[in-house]
């Protein structure tokens, strides 16, 4: 029988951060991206205390968390800072998208969804309408940077997934 | 039904939070990022890690314990090699965390982190200080029952499991709008380690067994 989630409360981050979380690969890598964005809930204000997490799919020959090695890790690890930002630097991933996960006080079990790099055809993307597939879009911004926001609730609410 | 669901009133900060609508169940699709997981190899964690007494000047105060247990998919296989986070209060229930503004003393020889990975059978094993009981202010006298966050990787990113090991017997459990979150009572009882006399170490730590089973099980739906 499967353990139940419970929050990952407010208290994680002298715990769960860890040096190079966010950098999936190291500055100044060869075609590395950016995605950048905020976590918002539903009154539109930014959420302070989320970390999320992001996973290409991919494992690749850097260490996931000791950081080790030149080349390319498929998962990365970033706390939100206080106006409710992330970042992530990665190299682009294979498929559209990267599987992103969102935890938080208030969360009592995560929220997750895709970060798609392109509207490229896609069996998820081809099944939305266009307002809610454009929360699943990054939007390119400036060079290698893409925005990609999560609104956790209301309006514009991101479009999350269930497996 | 398992895990909580994203509303629950009770616990004030799901109320701005929860998404409104139901997540979309994704189709089968073998080639989804989300079936495969991240790899952590035994040289990215440090097997000092797993001891929260140790690594300051001193001994923590409080009652020292041993928690473990086996990491196991929905079918009762155990999961090797996978990465196990733990974060918790100290013995008088304050975070290592500037923001925890519990007027309780903090604990210089105590941080309150620990990781490790499963064992070829699927053992995590901690040596910490059981944490104490802790005010917040989701509402007038609110306390939360003594807990260890968890946080377990597994074999895929749909299996990525947060959550929080709780003591037998708390009388906080009655009060506590995040264990209660659960709907089903059983499985609430499932976050509820249990003392082991096995797992206690004479004239040294009290020993508590806890397993951990990630993702869904047949028949449970959701
Ligand atoms: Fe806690």
């Amino acid at each position: 029988m499967t353990t139940p989630s419970q929050t990952v409360g407010p208290f994680f981050g002298f715990a769960l951060p860890y040096a190079a979380d966010w950098e999936l690969v190291p500055e100044g890598h060869p075609g590395a991206v950016t995605i950048t964005g905020v976590v918002l809930d539903g009154a539109g204000e930014p959420v302070p205390d989320a970390l999320l997490e992001l996973w290409t799919g991919e494992p690749g020959d850097r260490g996931a968390l000791s950081r080790e090695g030149a080349g390319v890790s498929g998962f990365g690890r970033c706390g939100t800072a206080p106006d409710g930002s992330y970042r992530f630097r990665l190299a682009p991933p294979s498929r559209p998208y990267a599987a992103l996960l969102v935890f938080a006080r208030g969360l009592l079990k995560p929220v997750r969804t895709r970060v798609y790099l392109a509207d490229a055809p896609d069996p998820l993307l081809g099944s939305l309408d266009p307002a809610r597939r454009a929360t699943l879009l990054a939007r390119p911004e400036g060079q290698d940077v893409y925005r990609f926001d999560v609104r956790l609730q209301g309006e514009q609410e991101t479009v999350f997934l269930e497996f | 039904m398992t895990h909580p669901p994203y509303l629950h009133p009770d616990y004030a900060s799901t109320v701005l939070r929860a998404p409104s609508r139901q997540p979309l169940e994704m189709k089968e699709d073998p080639e989804a990022a989300e079936l495969t997981g991240p790899v952590f190899g035994h040289g990215e964690v440090d097997a000092l890690d797993a001891d929260l007494t140790t690594g300051h000047a001193g001994e923590p105060l409080g009652e020292r314990i041993i928690v473990t247990g086996r990491v196991l998919d929905a079918a009762g296989r155990p999961i090797p090699g996978t990465l196990v986070e733990v974060w918790q209060a100290n013995s008088a229930g304050r975070y290592a965390h500037q923001r925890d503004q519990h007027p309780a003393p903090l604990d210089p020889n105590f941080t309150g982190a620990g990781r490790c990975l499963t064992d070829d059978e699927g053992r995590y094993r901690f040596v910490t200080i059981k944490p104490g009981a802790y005010p917040w202010r989701n509402h007038p006298n609110a306390w939360r029952p003594a807990h260890i966050h968890f946080s377990v990787f597994g074999t895929a990113f749909t299996q990525r499991l947060v959550t929080q090991m709780y003591f037998p017997g708390d009388p906080l459990f009655a009060f506590d709008p995040i264990f209660r979150s659960i709907p089903d009572p059983a499985a609430r009882e499932r976050l509820v380690a249990a003392f082991d006399l096995d797992v206690t170490e004479p004239e040294w730590a009290l020993g508590y067994r806890w397993d951990i089973v990630l993702g869904q099980t047949p028949m449970e739906d959701a």
